[in-house]
């Protein structure tokens, strides 16, 4: 972890809640010889990252499954521990108790590592996430690529469960995962090539400074606020969505169609790995959108800044999974074709064209005045036009539809 | 491995032609989350297209029609609660109707009354759950669903209260109807009419013009009209194609007659035509509703004459049809006059609708297949008896 970024307008009780982590883990190295610090100092943050994540994908199942049911008329579990509270341990007992079931045509060796691999990949993309002013795991100048093609490669290990389980349905659902997961890495990417354009940087730490400071004291620089980073904060969420394979992108998993996807021919833990990395890929993919277009651990406004910047991270982090919840209670799932059709033909033309917008916002950055109002209604007009031309086209043909009645 | 494994490989028909690999056959059923019961569907994909439909059933056959000839008139009521275990009502009345046609039985005002309010209760509460079913099939996660189940329950408490049973009612008799709906039942059942359109605003506020649900479902399973007649397609499925056909109307069974009520037919017969239509024909059942309990007369719910035992209808032939909510549900029989039909025979609208599935689904994938499925609204223990 860094600790090179200075504590603007910090007081005193403000740093020392935002040292806390630090100091903690410093404090335990001191009792350390010199040479081991190096290496315990690197199993310490991964031990926080996979204990808070760990407890976090806990709690997600069980916010989501209350979630779920609040929207849907119903109480959600209640009957384990206060409120339902002890509910994911249950489950987790539970998945442990369960027998493991490998089919007997199936890969044995593919089919066991499937899960692993998946759930040890999803785990990569934290490394590089700020998740505070003073806590990034790793610093590196690539962060961003580092953690698109960490998040890529979990598509192996999704066809990998399909392929070794020797299914149908898991088959079937293989093929579904690839197509998607390839079809939106492609917008994903490109949604967020503006911020880099702007930032100029890859590294995950300068984009979250990039976005510091505020105009008036209560209207902060994010990304998200500006015609083009709007623009692409949806197209990622949309993406991302897709990526995680979640409602109304939930394919390979559909559960109506094919049962359960890849997941057909897994019980017990291996079941419930797919579960953690799922969530934990929606976790990454969130702490991604919040460090590139929501600021990061940056508070909204000046007066807020003595709340320390990871709780920031961590409130927009649950808000953005909260939007996933969410969703999910709502919406439809799509087909195949439409996927595919949602995500070439309107989801890649927007971020393409959204990287002009960014270009032109990035030309402009000098207007001031009445300019300011043409620089914004140019990048509006960019932003919403393309949208309202390429929505048309990929609604067309479907309308809400009005009835004759026979005498 | 090969795409088409060794198991159940005698069905599989491959095909290698420059363009096309091997055909994909998957057996989707009879345990599969979405095939609404038993029934089973040997698909042949090419790719994710659907190239051939075989479907399977006769796994929940209870032997219903054998059953109807070898016990007494009375004994097959509640036999038929269990042929389309969501619509008892309905099909209590089906079989009233043909045994009354057959023994010449009058029925009181009161309980052609009371059997118009339990029909269309029963009509909104499958349209509710098909409704429901069919988001779900379209991958929405319960939500929908559970907002229709939410009110099927208060109409299965209305049932339960008047009949002592949710689902298996068995209420209906030859000659009227078992007990007299007392005042505070009736005040229930208005005031859960008086909600019910409320609710359809609300879920058709969350689904109807859904982009999504309206690119799954548009142009999506279509049935032609001319094919849907001569396969005997009938109730919403059929009035989906254009084809206003509507017993109520046709044969003006019971008291419907004094009714005011539109019945409103599609103009493409896909999947969302049979979803809206479904829809707008809950509407219409709140306004027969409205009338009905309204126009409620006093009197018996029961005819006089009409004798429960000894039942033995002279010898002769009947049949009694009406427009339950999956279709034209009608009982066959011919009396011997003995103690039981000679003859005992269900006309199913789930299976007759069923019989067009392949036609509907050939070209589209395996997700159109369950929506298509989802749309039909079969329960099969009216399909396989």
């Amino acid at each position: 972890m860094s600790a090179a970024l200075p504590l603007s307008a910090a007081s005193g009780a403000n740093a020392l809640l935002e040292r806390l982590p630090v100091v903690l883990r410093d404090g335990l190295l001191g009792y350390l010889p010199e040479s081991l610090r190096w290496i315990v100092s690197g199993l310490i943050t991964i031990a926080a990252l996979l204990a808070v994540f760990g407890l976090l994908f806990a709690y997600l199942t069980l916010a989501e499954r209350k979630l779920l049911g609040r929207i849907q008329n119903r109480p959600g579990p209640n009957r384990t521990g206060w409120f339902g509270l002890l509910q994911p341990f249950a489950d987790a007992v539970k998945a442990l108790t369960k027998e493991d079931i490998v089919p007997r045509e199936a890969d044995a060796v593919l089919h066991y590592l499937a899960p692993v691999v998946l759930v040890a990949l999803s785990l990569m993309g934290f490394a590089v996430l700020p998740f505070g002013r003073l806590l990034v795991p790793v610093e590196l100048d690539s962060a961003v690529l580092y953690f698109f093609a960490a998040g890529a490669a979990t598509e192996l290990a999704v066809f990998m469960a399909g392929w070794a389980s020797r299914n149908k349905y898991s088959l079937l659902a293989a093929m579904r995962a690839l197509a998607q997961l390839i079809s939106y890495e492609l917008p994903l990417l490109l949604s967020f090539v503006p911020v880099i354009m702007l930032a100029g940087t890859l590294s995950t730490t300068e984009i979250v400074t990039a976005q510091g400071g505020w105009t008036l004291g209560f209207l902060p620089h994010w990304h998200v606020l500006t015609p083009w980073g709007f623009a692409g904060f949806v197209i990622f969420m949309i993406a991302a969505l897709a990526e995680s394979n979640r409602s109304p992108f939930d394919l390979p998993e559909a559960e109506s169609e094919l049962i359960a996807g890849h997941l057909t021919e897994y019980s017990g833990f291996k079941y419930a790995l797919f579960f953690m990395a799922e969530y934990f890929g929606m976790c990454a993919l969130s702490g991604m959108a919040v460090t590139l277009f929501l600021g990061g651990w940056q508070a909204p406004c000046a007066f807020l800044e003595f709340i320390p910047s990871y709780a920031w991270f961590g409130a927009k982090l649950l808000a953005l999974l909260f939007g996933f919840i969410w969703i999910r209670a709502t919406l439809p799932r799509l087909r195949m074709d439409q996927l595919t059709r949602l995500a070439w033909k309107f989801l890649v033309p927007l971020a393409l064209i959204n990287l002009g917008t960014a270009a032109f916002w990035f030309l402009t950055a000098g207007w001031s005045g009445p300019l300011q109002l043409v620089r914004w209604a140019v990048a509006v007009a960019l932003v919403v036009v393309p949208f309202l031309l390429l929505g048309r086209r990929l609604t067309a043909g479907v309308a809400p539809r009005t009835y004759r009645y026979a005498t | 491995m090969s795409l088409t494994p060794e198991i159940g490989g005698a069905h599989v028909r491959a095909v290698h032609d420059e363009f096309h690999g091997d055909l994909l056959e998957v057996s989707m059923g009879p345990h599969h989350p979405s095939t609404h019961g038993v029934f089973r569907m040997i698909v042949t994909l090419d790719g994710e297209t659907i190239v051939k439909l075989k479907p399977v059933f006769g796994y929940l056959h209870r032997n219903h029609e054998k059953l109807g000839e070898n016990t007494t008139y009375l004994a097959s009521m509640p036999y038929t609660d269990r042929l389309d275990y969501l619509n008892s009502m309905s099909n209590n009345w089906a079989y009233a109707l043909a045994v009354e046609k057959l023994a010449g039985l009058a029925v009181p005002e009161r309980a052609e009354y009371v059997r118009v309010i339990l029909a269309e209760l029963t009509r909104l509460l499958n349209h509710t759950c098909l409704a429901g079913f069919l988001m779900q099939d379209c991958g929405c996660s319960g939500t929908p669903l559970m907002y229709a189940f939410r009110e099927r329950e208060k109409i299965l408490d209305l049932f339960e209260s008047l009949s002592g049973s949710r689902m298996m009612c068995n209420y209906q008799r030859f000659g009227g109807c078992r007990v007299d709906p007392p005042a505070e039942w009736l005040a229930g059942a208005q005031r859960l009419v008086d909600g019910y359109s409320a609710f359809l605003d609300e879920f058709e506020a969350l689904l109807t013009g859904n982009e999504i649900l309206m690119a799954r479902t548009q142009g999506v399973g279509r049935l032609d009209p001319a094919l849907a007649v001569s396969a005997g397609v009938a109730g919403p499925m059929l009035r989906a194609t254009g084809v206003g056909h509507d017993l109520r109307k046709v044969d003006g069974y019971g008291v419907y007659p004094r009714f005011e009520f539109r019945v409103p037919v599609g103009a493409h017969g896909d999947t969302y035509d049979r979803y809206m239509i479904r829809i707008l024909e809950m509407r219409e059942s709140i306004r027969i509703l409205q009338q009905a309990l309204a126009g409620l007369p006093g009197g018996p719910v029961m005819d006089p004459k009409a004798k429960l035992r000894g039942f033995r209808p002279k010898a002769g032939e009947a049949y009694g049809r009406i427009e339950g909510p999956k279709g034209e549900i009608g009982f066959y029989l011919i009396s011997d006059g003995g103690p039981n039909p000679y003859r005992y025979r269900v006309r199913p609208p789930s299976f007759i609708n069923l019989t067009i599935l392949e036609d509907m689904c050939l070209g589209h994938t395996v997700a159109d297949a369950v929506i298509i499925l989802g749309s039909v609204d079969i329960v099969l223990g009216e399909v396989d008896r």
